[in-house]
């Protein structure tokens, strides 16, 4: 606990996962890698490669994998369900292809609302935490409006912005820029880049988009359940 | 602070699906309605129909029995003492009508503080003459003090002060269907034969109507004296003692006790009308099932209602689980949705339901065999309406625990990679 600061905010040891439908499939064979406090990754692959099953078992949601998973320090091998919804909520803040905010709330309800289960904060200072937020993604004065009033590209900020509230110590991205456009695409990049730059924020995001892969600190390739490169 | 997260969430979703809420909730406030208006509606009909055959009966009467005698004389020969003796064509022994000591027995039974009050009466039966035509009825010599007391025998005179019965000698109240066969009124005088032979003249003081044409058609009322009189019996000449009882359970016990006490014949009233409390008690199973029954169609609404939004709702529910939210919370959001229905449908039930009862409680019903009920009985008791919103609130839990089971252990990974 000494070291917290050196120690890799993700770090894995052989994790191996296998489908049995309808005959045992590896999708993930043996990976072992780890990301520093601070840096922005990304990991690439081909369709099918199991990038994004390694992800879903590193945001805790699949637990039905070998091998061990460190986060933040902290193993979370034999966690119950209501732990690692705990560490879900409080560690890992997610951004999916598809921006999944519930229409019943406003904005604002939606960007506060991992925060209230956390109960850290009262239900003001997370209205203010996350206008800040929200101006930081550009969108404050969208606050009060509900999600179907909204573009693809303001509800991708929005979710980013909800990602952020409880001070994750990682973000994960499955395809965050993948049902964006160009100039959206750039938007949503450019934020993450200043997460990284500015707020020392770790970033792991799948993509498929080489051009956005580049521009990130490290690249970490996938080939058949195995990294290739990093 | 989590508690009011989930109610929050669980709002969130019942504002999205107000009309399919709004239609499960009606389904509630109908079944809890119509259960309380049920039961309500059966009490009050069984308490009418118990009561116009209970209230009139004495929980233990005693009376000489026509029987044969317990020892017969061969038994007492000490010749057949060990002998197995059987008689044949044994008749019954009339003692007579009279209970014998009855001064003595009217004092014990009045200071019992089990009893609550000792009618005594001299029955026997006449012909009520018009003309040259009989009619055979009954006249009942009461004391009619004890007799409004244990039987409220004033709710069912039509016309008439009960107390004339013991203020003016050889008056008679009569019933109805006799009057209307003599064609007399109030005032009139009739004239009655008793059984052996002798006829006397009896004013009409008043007229009374119990709604069981048999009794209306044969009986008639009138003081002690006045039958004593009309027997030419001493004034101790009693036929029946009638009397209730603090507690109704204990008469089959205390009849048996007293009739040996006394060495009189006695018969307590769950013997004598068996038959009554069968009746309310299928009435009153047949109105909790035919109600609860409705409250469990009400459930299936609600089933239907929340899963379908859990289908709807899949992705909200994904989103919440990949944000921190457990499975319990998950859990708690829809329980809590659908005991939000069953509680907002379950109290209109309520008030439906009262009014449903008032509404029924003021409908004309009058009938001629009840003359003193004008409108369909009703009983209002708080227990119908705790019974009903309890089990609206257990009807719609269980409506909202299997979906919202279900809910919980969505996976959010696969509806998240499903996309």
């Amino acid at each position: 606990m000494a070291n917290m600061e050196n120690e890799p905010v993700l770090r894995t040891k052989g994790i191996s996962k296998s489908f049995f439908d309808p005959v045992e499939n590896k999708v993930l064979k043996d990976v072992t890698f780890q990301i520093e406090r601070g840096s922005f990754c990304s990991i690439v692959g081909k369709s099918g490669c199991g990038k994004s099953t390694l992800l879903y078992i590193l945001s805790t949601m699949d637990t039905d994998f070998e091998g061990e998973l460190y986060l933040d320090g902290q193993s979370l091998r034999g966690l119950s369900n209501m732990e690692l919804a705990r560490v879900r909520n409080e560690k890992i803040g997610f951004v999916f292809q598809f921006h999944y905010l519930l229409d019943e709330f406003t904005v604002l309800k939606n960007v506060i609302l991992p925060g209230i289960k956390l109960g850290k904060l009262t239900k003001e200072q997370l209205e203010h935490e996350a206008m800040g937020l929200l101006k930081i993604m550009g969108v404050d004065d969208q606050a009060m409006k509900k999600p179907n009033q909204l573009s693809g590209g303001q509800k991708q900020r929005i979710a980013i912005a909800r990602a952020l509230i409880n001070k994750p110590v990682i973000i994960m991205g499955d395809e965050p820029t993948g049902n964006l456009d160009k100039k959206n695409t750039e938007i949503v990049f450019e934020i993450f880049k200043e997460l990284s730059q500015e707020r020392k924020q770790s970033l792991l995001v799948v993509t498929h988009d080489d051009d956005f892969a580049r521009r990130t600190d490290r690249i970490i390739e996938m080939e058949d359940g195995r990294i290739i490169k990093s | 602070m989590k508690l009011f997260l989930i109610l929050d969430v669980a709002l969130g979703f019942l504002m999205a699906r107000l009309r399919q809420s709004i239609v499960a909730a009606v389904g509630v406030t109908f079944g809890v309605a119509m259960f309380i208006a049920l039961v309500s509606f059966m009490s009050g009909l069984n308490d009418l129909l118990d009561g116009l055959i209970l209230n009139r009966t004495p929980h233990i009467r005693f009376y000489n029995e026509i029987k044969p005698s317990a020892s017969q004389p061969v038994n007492r020969s000490l010749l057949f003492q060990d002998a197995e003796n059987f008689i044949r064509s044994v008749k019954p022994k009339d003692q007579g009508k009279e209970i014998y000591n009855s001064k003595a027995i009217l004092q014990a039974l009045k200071s019992d503080p089990t009893v609550i009050d000792v009618a005594p009466k001299a029955a026997t039966q006449v012909f009520f003459n018009t003309g040259v035509i009989e009619i055979a009825g009954i006249v009942n010599g009461v004391d009619i003090q004890a007799e409004e007391k244990l039987f409220r025998f004033s709710d069912y005179v039509l016309e008439g002060d009960i107390n004339d019965i013991s203020n003016s000698s050889n008056s008679i109240f009569i019933g109805k269907g006799i009057a209307d066969k003599l064609l007399v009124d109030i005032g009139d005088v009739i004239q009655v034969t008793t059984p052996k032979g002798d006829i006397s003249s009896l004013k009409v003081a008043g007229i009374f109507q119990f709604g069981l044409a048999e009794i209306d058609n044969s009986t008639s009322y009138a003081s002690l004296a006045t039958v004593q009189k009309l027997l030419v019996k001493p004034a101790s000449y009693i036929t029946d003692i009638q009397i209730k009882l603090t507690d109704i359970k204990n008469a089959p016990a205390t009849a048996f006790a007293l009739s040996k006490e006394f060495g009189v014949d006695a018969v307590d009233i769950q013997t004598a009308n068996s038959q009554f409390e069968t009746g309310s008690k299928v009435r009153t199973i047949i109105s909790y099932a035919v109600g609860i029954t409705l409250l469990i169609v009400a459930g299936f609404g609600i089933y239907n209602i929340l899963n379908m939004l859990i289908y709807e709702k899949m992705d909200s529910i994904a989103i919440l689980k990949a944000t921190g939210f457990s499975g319990r919370d998950v859990q708690g959001v829809f329980i809590l949705l659908s005991l939000i229905i069953g509680i907002a449908g379950g109290l209109s039930g309520l008030l439906f339901g009262l009014g449903l009862t008032a509404l029924i409680d003021n409908i004309p019903f009058e009938t001629p065999s009840l003359p003193t009920i004008k409108t369909y009985p009703i009983v209002y008791s708080g227990v119908y309406y705790v019974i009903g919103i309890t089990f609206a609130m257990v009807t719609t839990f269980f409506a909202g625990l299997f979906p919202a089971r279900k809910a919980s252990k969505l996976d959010p990974v696969t509806i998240i990679r499903g996309k």
